[in-house]
């Protein structure tokens, strides 16, 4: 299964660069002119993107290199160790719809101080694994087409990490 | 909320290293988070024009709206704002297949697609639509099916077992994207009768 899966994602780009414009072909589009004429508006797509990204990541910066998402972690965990939540995750499941860099850089860290099949390093694999930088996704998506107002999509996106949090932990006690 | 979100990691940051004693790292933190915005933006650049072209050729060979009619069931119900076959559908479509394969590259430009095809349809354009909301729901939550960069570190570090972590993840994964589908669903009444 692993196996099938990683040969599939090796494979997938390749064949879709072959049969999309051979198929195009086959059904008389100019390809050359189609691709450029699509391509066009890529530049400023990506350039709108930068307002978006510089306000969220100079939060985020400032907030992980001033120490206040250690000092929260350390707040919550006695609240949160009441529920099972182990404190040695908590930095990570904090920073995690955060930064990817950083949520990474924690993770590596649990995995490299207490071992890669220690029970904590086994979560913060399956947490690292299981929930998207959900701030930088809605940063990025959203910015490209200049949408300001988020509306609830940041209370979902939270409310989706937040049971990935608790799911990881329910079935890493239970498999590990 | 994202307003807040924002104003307390400033605020709680500035003041913590205030209060620690080293309000010097404030400054460095924040240009440093710039130039990593700045970078990323203008990294996007290459693998969005170059997928746009292609997203074009496929539209133009009627495979995106194919797509989107092969999984109409499923984009019915969780898309009821947006019309039958249209080409949003498909970029979703292939936004959210490239991420389980762990296409980074192809993902990205291809979510963007899908809202831009999005924008079409809103009617205020400063503004996130239910359907942008539902995307972004699912595709926050829809992550890899093989996780290969901690799969790495995990064999850097001398794990017995790398890949266990494989059917934990995916459990995890159906978990939050569950939730956030309901969350999604729940929060489009709450905000529907609000306004």
């Amino acid at each position: 299964m692993y196996e099938l899966i990683n040969q599939i994602s090796r494979w997938a780009i390749p064949v879709m660069l072959l049969v999309i414009p051979l198929l195009a072909f086959i059904r008389k589009v100019p390809v050359f002119e189609t691709f450029v004429e699509g391509a066009e508006t890529g530049f400023s797509t990506a350039i709108k993107t930068i307002p978006f990204l510089t306000a969220m990541l100079v939060a985020v910066s400032i907030f992980r290199a001033s120490g206040a998402m250690e000092l929260l972690a350390s707040w919550l965990s006695p609240i949160l160790s009441v529920i099972g939540i182990p404190a040695d995750i908590l930095p990570h499941a904090v920073m995690r719809p955060l930064s990817g860099g950083a949520a990474l850089g924690i993770a590596t860290e649990i995995i490299k101080t207490h071992g890669p099949d220690s029970f904590i390093g086994r979560l913060a694999s399956t947490m690292q694994g299981s929930s998207d930088t959900t701030f930088y996704v809605l940063t990025l998506y959203f910015g490209s087409v200049g949408i300001r107002k988020y509306r609830y999509a940041v209370a979902s996106g939270l409310a989706a990490d937040f049971t990935t949090l608790i799911a990881s932990i329910i079935i890493c006690n239970l498999m590990f | 909320m994202v307003n807040y979100v924002w104003l307390f990691m400033m605020v709680f940051g500035i003041l913590v290293a205030g209060a620690q004693g080293n309000i010097e790292v404030v400054t460095k933190a924040a240009l440093d988070g710039a130039q990593v915005a700045v970078k990323t933006s203008l990294s996007l650049i290459a693998i969005i024009t170059f997928w746009l072209g292609i997203m074009k050729l496929a539209e133009a060979a009627g495979l995106v709206q194919a797509l989107a009619k092969l999984v109409r069931p499923v984009t019915a119900f969780l898309f009821p704002s947006v019309p039958k076959e249209h080409p949003a559908m498909g970029a979703i479509v292939m936004n959210l297949s490239a991420n389980i394969l762990g296409l980074g590259n192809a993902a990205t430009p291809m979510g963007l697609i899908a809202m831009q095809e999005l924008q079409k349809l809103n009617k205020q354009s400063d503004t996130a639509s239910d359907a942008m909301c539902t995307f972004l729901a699912i595709n926050t939550g829809c992550i890899t099916l093989i996780p290969t960069t901690i799969i790495g570190i995990r064999v850097l570090y001398g794990s017995q077992n790398p890949t266990e972590i494989v059917g934990t993840t995916v459990f995890a994964t159906c978990c939050g994207m569950l939730v956030a589908i309901l969350a999604d669903r729940l929060l489009r009444g709450l905000y529907r009768n609000r306004w």
